[in-house]
């Protein structure tokens, strides 16, 4: 599966389209790291236990997405746009999306 | 025990000025120095009407961070912005935050032997949620492109 953020894959020609797929996962934070960015707040800095927790969650959400998209029949996620909401304190949810294509 | 707490609240504030500043300055000399290793990757940001560049390969490429205020600095946003105006301390948190996304997306295409980066996006989201009952803002920014081969 090819993903890009572009109007279309470099090289290739898109056959067919199939559509907006997306994948979204949402994802409470976990109290021992929730402790642990507490005591790093006090300072500042990166929560890298946070910056791990949401790239994970992430990746979650574009495979959502790529097992969306091959189920339609297509080789391809096109112009892919990511969203994050904090739909409560302390948790999250993450949001991707694009237009399945048939590449050649 | 009145005393006590405002004690503890006045070191916590002490604690946040010296450690947060001694690591923002760090921060900020940190990503001058990683940001002329990833200078020969460019970045290209284009409309739908210009054809698409000639490539072998493109993959997506995600960069991330997420960042946090020190509790010196969130107590004087909160005084900042009874007052209105430029809120500084913010500024130079999202800044940083987002240099760092963008490098980390620089050197994960540049791992991924990348020539260029095509229509790299920014997304900065806000991990407080409706009540911030204090003790920092936490902002998460990411960057996210196609890297071309």
């Amino acid at each position: 599966m090819i993903l890009t953020t572009l109007e279309g894959v470099p090289g290739r020609t898109i056959v067919r389209h199939y559509g907006i797929v997306q994948g979204s996962t949402v994802r409470a934070k976990n109290i021992g790291k929730d402790i642990l960015a507490g005591f790093k707040n006090l300072v500042g800095g990166e929560l890298s236990g946070y910056t791990d927790l949401l790239q994970e969650a992430r990746q979650e959400a574009i495979n959502r997405m790529v097992k969306e998209a091959s189920h339609t029949g297509a080789n391809a996620v096109v112009n892919i746009r990511f969203a994050t909401s904090a739909i409560a304190a302390g948790a999250a949810e993450i949001f991707a999306y694009g237009t399945a294509v048939y590449v050649e | 025990m009145e005393n006590i707490d405002l004690l503890i609240f006045a070191g916590l504030l002490l604690l946040g000025l010296v450690a947060g500043t001694i690591a923002e300055n760090k921060h900020f000399g940190d990503l001058k120095r990683r940001e002329k290793k990833v200078k020969s990757l460019n970045v290209i940001n284009f409309g739908a009407h210009e054809p698409l560049p000639e490539a072998h390969e493109a993959t997506l490429v995600v960069g991330s961070v997420v960042i946090a205020s020190d509790f010196f600095r969130f107590y004087l946003a909160s005084i900042l912005s009874l007052l209105g105006g430029n809120i500084g301390v913010y500024e130079t948190l999202i800044e940083r935050g987002r240099r760092e996304a963008i490098l980390r997306l620089k050197e994960k295409a540049i791992a991924l032997g990348a020539r260029q980066v095509l229509n790299l996006r920014l997304e900065t989201s806000n991990l407080n949620g409706e009540q911030n009952k204090g003790g920092g803002v936490q902002v998460e920014v990411i960057a996210y492109g196609t890297a071309i081969r």
